[in-house]
């Protein structure tokens, strides 16, 4: 023991240790009657209790954590019970990635697990670890209809359980109303695709050159047709997609909507090419369509409350919609005889939604990023 | 009138400004070959293969208490030595059979002490280390971690006592290193000084207890001003060739009080990996204006965070001082000194509460660590200095 006595005097000094102690990251998904998780665990961890270093090196490759995965699936599936309302639920892993934490690199473990039944009270009984790393700890990210609750589980508290708030039908269609404005404002592709559609709606081509349009009930018709050819055409796709009756590639629904504002811009610039804007507001009001509906299975459908969360969500992508087109046509009429509005207005800002949608053409259809994060 | 031109361009702005961010996302490597991860014990070492061993012959017979406490007693070392907590964990499961027994074995509470010790739970460790005294008045190691707790708690007549007890019981040299650290702190550095120097002289000293003593001699040294003495006594720190992360610590403190900063970065530059040698690193940074503070805070940031989230506050020390020097948020920074004074109580912890009081102007926040000062008569010029500012400053 003499060795020890020394370093035990030392220890009460240490600066810090070089890691913290070990955590796992959890995360579940409440939806409906399964559960969508992700739990990070780090192969400092594994290779304790699985045994990761093949080679014996003391360096970890991707290579040796993937001829372990299957083994590091069954550790951790053995070492997670969720059960709601007493029954087992079904966990299947889908997949294993990696990520870094402060400590070091993790391995992802992305699961589902099927309960059966609507998950009123959700069991969890973890005990990763805990028989070999007494200080292991279990942080735990509970998220339900956008609500974040969180927990920790250690050797003296492995389970625990969570009751669901169960929502009323109106706070649940009122939740997607909202999300449905949320992604129509912040989902610029929609709002410049809009916008670039309406700048013109003011003028009108008289011999080859853009001319104040006289009085507002032209305006008027001119905007009514193209809003409502776009939110015919996305909602059709929006909810043939929701219904799980046409799928397509999200790369090509979010190249082709890029596309979409840049052929937009380009139309404005050349508006020989476009008879009717009309046209031009459907056929691209289709694959935005998609787009939305990627938004709304992101938010997670429960089969039950399918419909309603579907006429909810496109209900607050109208109203998004209409707050945007009421902003900005009494704007645009009232200076649409200034010198200014044909030139720097339709001119400008159609180079720059080509420009913006330009980029975002690039980095979707190709997957590049071209602007790095500062 | 441009008005629509403008929204349009802010619009367009925003997105450009969005297209960047990034996050945090798991992928799927491409690279078979990719390294992910550095293992801080390889198949090869000697070590592992004896913890194997041990592991192997624990599992047959998990309840063999000489084995289980010969590897909770690998683990601690290997903890201390890596800096890696996650040792002392597998130690305290390795010791679970008996870790809530009403009266655990004595070689166990022993242990458990020190991971108590480590986790700040200096009362709960103390409550073992008696328990072990009470049967075994002659056990050394249990009188030594006493002795370094009470006096981190600056109980140091009880300190004191507990050292004394090491007079038959061990080395003299390691009477002396706990007495000599006491006395350091307390006043009567001059003759702790002469006393550690002539301990150092002794060949027998083994490597780590070499690096002990003249750490204690340095830092000595060095609250005195004895710039000079405290460099010497570093260098035969280092000279023994063991890494010792205390060390590393104390001597880039020193350094930094010198404004020598370029030094402190090539100390440390490869040290990134313990949160408190990266805080002295970043400290250094900030003064030399090096690009590299950047990421460096934001490393600290998240590591204090993530420590926080599991509940744990053993960082309290290094976060504090992390709020005063690098992040600028002198109120967090005072409220965290408050908090790490109410457990350690070591001239650093102090140093940190009167820098913190005096940006507050609080004489009333400083209050304890004065009291302290003129109490222990404790000997640091740094800290006199901070006092002096005190009476100096009408608060």
């Amino acid at each position: 023991m003499r060795p020890l006595l020394v370093i035990a005097w030392l220890l009460v000094g240490l600066p810090a240790w070089a890691h913290k102690p070990s955590d796992s990251y959890l995360s579940l998904s409440i939806r409906n009657d399964h559960i969508e998780g992700r739990w990070d665990i780090a192969l400092r961890d594994l290779d304790n209790a699985v045994g990761l270093d093949g080679d014996g090196n003391g360096e970890l490759t991707w290579r040796e954590v993937r001829n372990k995965h299957d083994e590091i699936r069954a550790y951790a599936l053995s070492r997670l019970m969720l059960s709601a309302d007493l029954q087992a639920c079904a966990t299947q892993v889908l997949e294993q990635l990696v990520d870094h934490h402060t400590d070091g690199a993790y391995s992802v473990l992305r699961f589902r697990s099927d309960c059966g039944r609507t998950i009123q009270r959700l069991h969890v009984d973890y005990r990763l670890l805990f028989d070999i790393d007494a200080q292991h700890k279990g942080l735990l990210r509970l998220t339900q209809d956008g609500q974040t609750g969180t927990a920790i589980f250690s050797r003296e508290s492995p389970a625990q359980t969570f009751s669901m708030a169960t929502r009323s039908r109106w706070t649940e269609s009122a939740r997607f109303i909202h999300e449905g404005i949320r992604h129509i404002w912040l989902g610029f592709d929609h709002v410049l695709f809009l916008l670039a559609l309406l700048l013109p709606a003011v003028l009108v081509r008289v011999d080859g050159r853009w001319q104040a349009v006289a009085d507002f009930s032209a305006v008027w018709w001119s905007v009514v047709n193209t809003v409502t050819a776009f939110t015919v055409a996305h909602s059709l796709t929006l909810s043939l997609a929701a219904l799980d009756m046409v799928r397509l590639p999200s790369r090509f629904v979010e190249s082709t909507i890029a596309a979409s504002v840049v052929l937009a811009g380009i139309g404005n610039l050349y508006p020989m090419m476009i008879a009717r804007r009309w046209v031009i507001a459907f056929g691209f009001g289709l694959i935005h369509g998609f787009g939305f509906a990627a938004v709304l299975t992101d938010l997670g459908l429960t089969q039950d409350s399918l419909l309603l969360s579907l006429v909810g969500f496109n209900i607050g992508v109208e109203l998004g919609q209409i707050v945007i087109v009421a902003a900005f046509v009494p704007l645009a009429y009232l200076i649409r005889r200034s010198w200014s509005y044909p030139r720097l207005i339709l001119t400008g800002g159609s180079l720059a939604v080509i420009a913006v949608a330009l980029i975002w053409f690039t980095e979707r259809a190709f997957d590049l990023q071209l602007f790095a994060s500062p | 009138m441009n008005r629509l031109f403008i929204v349009v361009g802010v619009i367009g702005w925003f997105v450009l400004s969005d297209v960047g961010a990034s996050y945090s996302e798991p992928y799927l490597p491409t690279d078979d070959a990719q390294v992910l991860e550095r293992l801080s014990l390889r198949a090869s070492d000697p070590i592992t293969r004896e913890l194997e061993t041990l592991r192997a012959d624990l599992r047959r017979d998990p309840r063999n208490l000489a084995t289980a406490v010969t590897l909770a007693a690998r683990y601690i070392e290997q903890g201390r030595s890596e800096g890696d907590p996650r040792f002392l964990g597998r130690a305290e499961a390795v010791l679970s059979p008996w870790w809530s027994e009403p009266t655990p074995p004595p070689a166990v509470l022993l242990l458990r002490a020190t991971i108590r010790q480590n986790a700040h739970e200096f009362d709960l460790a103390l409550t073992d280390l008696d328990k072990v005294l009470a049967v075994q008045p002659t056990n050394a190691q249990a009188w030594l971690t006493k002795a370094s707790i009470l006096q981190v708690q600056a109980r140091y007549d009880d300190a004191r006592r507990a050292c004394r007890r090491l007079a038959r019981l061990a080395a003299s040299h390691v009477l002396l290193g706990c007495l000599g650290d006491l006395a350091g702190v307390t006043g009567q550095s001059a003759k702790s000084r002469a006393v550690l120097q002539s301990v150092l002289a002794d060949p027998g000293l083994s490597g780590r207890e070499r690096i002990w003593i003249a750490t204690i001699l340095a830092e000595t040294a060095a609250r005195t001003g004895a710039v000079r003495d405290a460099e010497q006594a570093f260098v035969e720190a280092f000279k023994v060739g063991i890494k010792d992360q205390y060390l590393l610590g104390v001597y880039a403190d020193f350094l930094l009080d010198l404004r020598r900063y370029r030094d402190v970065v090539s100390l440390l530059r490869s040290e990134t990996r313990v949160d408190g040698l990266l805080l002295r690193l970043a400290i250094a940074e900030q003064a030399l204006n090096l690009p590299e503070l950047r990421n460096h805070t934001a490393e600290l940031a998240a590591r204090f965070a993530a420590a926080r989230e599991r509940g744990t506050t053993v960082h309290v020390r290094e976060e504090a001082r992390f709020a005063l020097a690098l992040s600028g948020d002198s109120k967090r920074a005072l409220s965290l000194a408050r908090e790490n004074w109410n457990v350690q109580r070591e001239p650093a912890d102090a140093r940190l509460l009167l820098e913190c009081a005096l940006i507050a102007r609080s004489r009333a926040a400083a209050r304890p660590a004065l009291d302290w000062m003129k109490h222990a008569r404790v000997e640091d010029i740094h800290l006199q200095r901070l006092a002096r500012q005190f009476q100096e400053v009408a608060l």
